[in-house]
């Protein structure tokens, strides 16, 4: 049996690891290969230079913007929609009343198309018929033309990235308040913690521990491919202010098909993802142990 | 079964506290459906109302199906994801059977080959991607859409988690009963997997309908461009002038799985969920 097993899977397994060599495995050692080469797209031949490319990469002012600008995202997103994310799955989650529909709600931004909403993102954040300056205005706060100011652009994107993802952080953290055991919260009320207030305290925000950990590094990993709202919003602008790593890799190696230079973003975006998911994967495993 | 002041305040409190998030969700969603029915003097003038006086639905909305192929693009989207799907599972299903159920040489090393696969982000693999298309010579078309993602580790993943759990009994007895290992996948396996199975097509219907990057790295051509591509092509056509017709166009292509996700919104909030857990 065990021949007749091993020549099943060989028929089972193989197609799906060929694809899995041929999509996956041949293309991250051939992004690491052009990296370290001056291959251009359509050349017939190609030199190894070392770390040349990424040389080159981090000696480019307009990279260096690129990747400080993604840090300056992710630093206002994450934060905003951990903690919104968190306050709006306690307060869902503290009755019984519309639950479903204040779940649906806030999830519905995550599965909305962005390409799509970004066009609604545009009118509502409009210098002069945008409904957000209208409010500012109304409130004596000052107006802008918010995505056309570079000042204000990465705000702007931001503001919609922590709308994006609210809604999917409010299911994750929903998913960690039922993964509570209900009878610390019976112990906590014989050691007096009675109000709201102090179950809060003394039960759940310890308890959400490994999962905020593990809500802040997949809302960071979201951050971090942030693209489709600057590919259709400002495209980078104004002056390069809302360039941001993907939508530089995306410029570089298919617009201007920069080849080499495209392989080195592509590597540091691959450091930065892997090294989060990885991390992430250790959040994990310590949360299986935790329950 | 009387509710004591106290209670009706905490509850009132609850709902006030999340108002302002709720609005936060919703606004782009109404702003978008009251500006695609307004006349431009509406839309351009103050004082702003969301409902219109003059209402100009039709025409912001004929217009947008006029100037845009629309539908050619939602057609483009569903055969796209459709026969993404369809080879996902058809890869994926067989695949993750050896891994959960067969002894075999190699096993832990494809695990680990699936491992690394689920590791590594999608946009990552475009530069060699679009290198490997443009040498087939398939540029432009529907299959540069769809070959890449013809595997997904993920898949293979979260369905062997699902068919591990499946008693080994079962596979026995569908054995004795004469049925082929094929069989077994098909008939077996996958059928008594149906969550992981509808949890990973919302998974991946939702991520390759909404995808943006691919396409603009290998679409070109208006016939051939999905949903996402075409909303950001008609944006640019469109540009600053003429809202009505702009955001008709872009309720029109975020309708479909909006649709799909208000009747199913269950699924869907825990199908994403879960495949996000990974």
């Amino acid at each position: 049996m065990a021949a007749g097993e091993a020549m099943a899977a060989f028929w089972l397994a193989g197609p799906a690891t060929v694809a899995l060599i041929a999509l996956f495995i041949l293309p991250v050692l051939a992004v690491l290969g052009i990296a370290l080469t001056d291959w251009q797209f359509g050349a017939t031949s190609l030199r190894f230079v070392g770390l040349a490319n990424f040389r080159e990469v981090f000696g480019d002012p307009d990279f260096q913007v690129s990747f400080l600008n993604t840090l300056i995202y992710v630093s206002i997103v994450v934060p905003a929609t951990v903690v919104l994310g968190l306050v709006v799955a306690l307060l869902v989650e503290s009755g019984r009343s519309l639950r479903a529909f204040y779940r649906a709600v806030h999830f519905l931004p995550y599965m909305a198309m962005l390409a799509a909403m970004a066009i609604s993102w545009e009118a509502l954040l409009h210098p002069t018929i945008g409904l957000v300056n209208h409010i500012f205005a109304a409130a004596g706060l000052p107006t802008a033309n918010w995505l056309r100011d570079e000042n204000t652009v990465l705000a702007a994107l931001a503001v919609i990235g922590i709308w994006q993802n609210l809604g999917f952080a409010m299911v994750l953290f929903l998913a960690g308040l039922k993964g509570i055991p209900k009878d610390l919260y019976d112990a906590a009320s014989v050691d007096g913690a009675d109000l709201w207030l102090d179950r809060l305290r003394t039960v759940t925000l310890p308890m959400l521990g490994p999962t905020t950990m593990f809500v802040v590094i997949v809302v960071a990993l979201n951050a971090f491919r942030v693209f489709d709202t600057v590919q259709i919003l400002t495209q980078g602008g104004p002056r390069h202010s809302s360039d941001v790593l993907l939508y530089t890799l995306y410029r570089e190696s298919f617009e201007y098909l920069r080849t080499g230079y495209g392989a080195a973003v592509t590597i540091v975006f691959l450091v930065i993802v892997v090294s989060l998911t990885l991390f992430q994967a250790r959040v994990m495993d310590r949360k299986v142990h935790y329950s | 079964m009387t509710v004591s002041p106290f209670r009706l305040g905490i509850g009132l409190g609850r709902h006030a506290a999340l108002l302002p998030t709720t609005l936060f969700a919703l606004i782009p969603f109404i702003w978008m459906v009251s500006l695609s029915v307004k006349p431009p003097n509406e839309i351009f003038g103050s004082p702003f109302a969301l409902i219109p006086q003059h209402w100009d639905a039709y025409e912001n909305y004929s217009k947008a199906l006029s100037t845009a192929p629309l539908a050619r693009f939602m057609v483009n989207g569903a055969i796209v994801c459709f026969a993404i799907l369809a080879l996902q599972i058809l890869f994926c299903a067989p695949c993750a059977y050896a891994l959960a159920k067969l002894k075999f040489p190699g096993r832990n090393l494809l695990l680990a080959l699936v491992l690394v696969g689920l590791l590594l982000p999608h946009q990552v693999l475009a530069l060699p991607l679009f290198i490997l298309c443009y040498k087939l010579g398939i540029l432009n078309t529907y299959a540069a859409l769809i070959l890449p993602f013809i595997i997904s580790p993920f898949g293979i993943f979260l369905f062997r988690q699902s068919f591990k759990s499946i008693p080994d009994d079962i596979v026995q007895a569908a054995r004795l009963d004469g049925l082929s290992e094929l069989a077994i996948v098909w008939r077996i396996m996958v059928p008594m997997a149906l969550p992981a199975t509808i949890a990973f097509s919302i998974f991946s219907v939702v991520a390759h309908w909404n995808d943006l990057f691919w396409p603009s790295i290998v679409i070109k051509s208006k016939d051939l461009m999905p949903p996402s591509l075409g909303a950001a092509a008609f944006r640019s056509v469109e540009a600053g002038s003429d809202f009505g017709p702009l955001m008709a166009g872009a309720v029109l292509i975020i309708l479909p799985l909006l649709l799909a996700f208000v009747l199913a919104q269950r699924w869907f909030i825990e199908g994403l969920a879960s495949s996000s857990l990974k």
